[in-house]
């Protein structure tokens, strides 16, 4: 396995250490430990059912806003476990969060992506503007919204309102993104708008992106991870994966579409 | 399948077909005689009061005097203290209605859990369930002398008993419909809400509240609509006595009381009878009127339309 990569050095930004989800007796993740670097995209791939979206819920604590959903082991978030911060808001308002469904919420285009920044306490309409202009615009959504800042979010189609929730993602300028089967109800062009958005804000923030796709997880992952039914099965750099230096065969029967 | 070729399939009526249109039908004379019935009211009650109310009765009288003596040798029908007691005693419940129907609406549905949010659901159900009656008596009873004895007033029976009876008694299935709204609030906006670093209370008034406001505006036209058809509890505990009242411890008589106390000692056909019918008129239009825009609130009508461009 590849250990380091010689061009950067690199700050851990999460720390995984026996990390077990539970839904009551079912287990959705078993003692998985590793680790997540600063300024990289950590691809997790896995079949459905592999506990992918239980581990992303763990990240910003909302598995304390699902009843039964127990969480064992320790995150840590630059170097603190996340159930020792006292304020969870200010956590999960430092964690950017794109879920699979994409949820618009029932406000205009603009409220939902200036929701954020408003609990954040500005008040500025000017510098509003600003952060809503520039969010949209990374979201590829902007030119397709200007003209209607004012209606519902709510009332966009499936793949704008995919665009607006990662718009809002990133309007709470977040440290880092978690990304869910984000291209789920995305065309494949904005797909690729959007990727290229994500490859430019690495240099800014740490993405952790679900995919389903293996082929885009190997486009932008520095390094993945492939969960399998609740185990962690293998984490390495993307591309020696994809070539073939695994340790589990079952990583690569995955990889090339044998399963799942 | 013994007939298959003399009959092919395709034209033969099953069972459930045949089920299928009794069903049709039966659901059909239901509804057409729900309507048929509320017609058959509307009609009844527009017969014994419109005509009277359009040609023999003075407008300007009827909605601008406070004096309503019907049974004197010089009849007056005056409802503006009758109008006034009914707004002013509606008014007041609200005041308490609203507040504690939508605070425990948003206990129920956002914050209590498992065991006692359903405890507290069939306990608001079963406060929605005490007869109007009951209530009465409990205005009569214990607020009558309470009132009193708090305030040192020489009556209890007051624009403040009769609110804040009526106001109990709307907040139950003002907060039964309430935190229905709040129910078909879906959880993934409370949780795209938290997820941005909104705190509880951040999620309720930022996006739940707003997106729950068309259920809301509804339930409280509801209870406004019950409020002001309520009859017995107000009757006993206004004190009935024709008043514009100027303190919430001023008796006053409500537009419903004063057609359920008197309907009974008029003659059929009289003026005073059909007086009390204009009345009913007014309530009656008044009512439709709150459930109409209820109705359009439920549906969320003109806003969401007129937004999209
Ligand atoms: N709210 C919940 N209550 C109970 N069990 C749950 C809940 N959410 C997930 N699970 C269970 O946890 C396991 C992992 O689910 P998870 O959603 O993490 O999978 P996933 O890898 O994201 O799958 P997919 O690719 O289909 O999104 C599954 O067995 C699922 O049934
Ligand atoms: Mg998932």
């Amino acid at each position: 396995m590849v250990t380091a990569n010689p061009t950067t050095e690199r700050v851990e930004k999460l720390a995984i250490e026996d990390l077990t989800i539970r839904y009551g007796d079912t287990v959705a993740l078993d003692s998985a430990s590793f680790k997540v670097f600063e300024n990289e995209i950590f691809g997790i791939i896995g079949p459905a059912n592999s506990g992918k979206t239980s581990f992303l819920r763990a990240l910003n604590r909302m598995n304390e806003m699902t009843t039964g959903m127990t969480v064992d082991g320790v995150v840590r978030f630059d170097g603190t476990d996340v159930r020792d911060w006292r304020d969870v808001y200010a956590l999960r308002s430092r964690i950017g969060v794109v879920f699979p469904l994409p949820v618009g919420l029932p406000l205009s285009i603009y409220d939902n992506v200036a929701l954020s920044p408003r609990l954040r306490g500005i008040k500025s309409r000017a510098e509003l503007d600003t952060i809503v202009e520039q969010c949209l615009t990374r979201a590829a959504l902007f030119d397709e919204v200007k003209d209607r800042l004012d209606s519902l979010g709510s009332l966009l189609s499936g793949g704008q309102q995919q665009r607006l929730t990662i718009a809002r993602a990133l309007s709470q300028d977040p440290e880092l993104l978690l990304l869910d089967e984000f291209s789920i109800a995305v065309d494949p062009v904005t797909t690729m708008r959007i990727e290229d958005v994500l490859k430019d804000l690495k240099q800014e923030l740490t993405i952790v992106l679900v995919s389903n796709l293996v082929r885009q997880a190997r486009r932008l992952a520095d390094r993945t991870a492939f969960f399998l039914g609740g185990e962690l099965v293998e984490v390495g750099e993307t591309e020696a994966l994809f070539t073939g230096e695994v340790k589990d065969s079952r990583t690569t029967d995955y990889l090339e579409g044998r399963f799942g | 399948m013994a007939d298959r070729g003399a009959l092919p399939d395709v034209q033969r009526r099953s069972a459930a077909w045949w089920q299928d249109k009794v069903a049709q039908g039966l659901v059909l004379i239901g509804g057409v005689s729900a309507i048929v019935l509320i017609l058959a009211i509307f009609i009844f009650v527009a017969q014994e009061g419109l005509g009277f109310l359009l040609k023999d009765l003075d407008l300007v009288e009827f909605f601008t005097s406070p004096a309503w003596r019907p049974t004197s040798d010089e009849p007056e029908y005056g409802i503006l203290a009758l109008m006034a007691g009914t707004a002013s005693v509606t008014g007041l419940a609200m005041l308490i209605a609203v507040p504690f129907s939508l605070g425990a609406a948003i206990y129920i549905g956002e914050f209590a859990t498992g065991r006692t949010r359903e405890v507290l659901k069939v306990l608001v159900e079963l406060l929605a369930a005490i007869p109007s009656v009951v209530w009465g008596f409990i205005g009569l009873s214990i607020m009558n002398p309470l009132i009193i004895d708090v305030f040192d007033v020489p009556v209890g029976l007051s624009v403040l008993n009769a609110g804040v009876i009526l106001g109990l008694m709307a907040a139950p299935i003002m907060t039964t419909i309430a935190e229905d709204a709040l129910k078909a609030v879906p959880d993934g906006y409370r949780e795209a809400a938290e997820a941005l670093g909104a705190t509880r209370w951040q999620v309720i008034f930022k996006v739940v509240l707003p997106s729950a406001k068309n259920g809301l505006v509804a339930a409280i036209l509801l209870g406004v609509g019950r409020g002001f058809g309520e009859t017995m509890a107000v009757l006993m505990a206004t004190g009935h006595s024709v008043n514009i009242p100027t303190s919430p411890f001023d008796s006053v008589r409500a537009m419903t009381a004063t057609i359920a106390a008197e309907l009974g000692e008029t003659a059929q056909g009289s003026p005073h009878y059909q007086v009390l019918f204009s009345i009913g008129i007014m309530l009656f239009l008044v009512t439709f009127v709150i459930n109409m825009a209820a109705d359009v609130f439920v549906r969320g009508g003109f806003k969401l339309k007129g937004k999209r461009k």
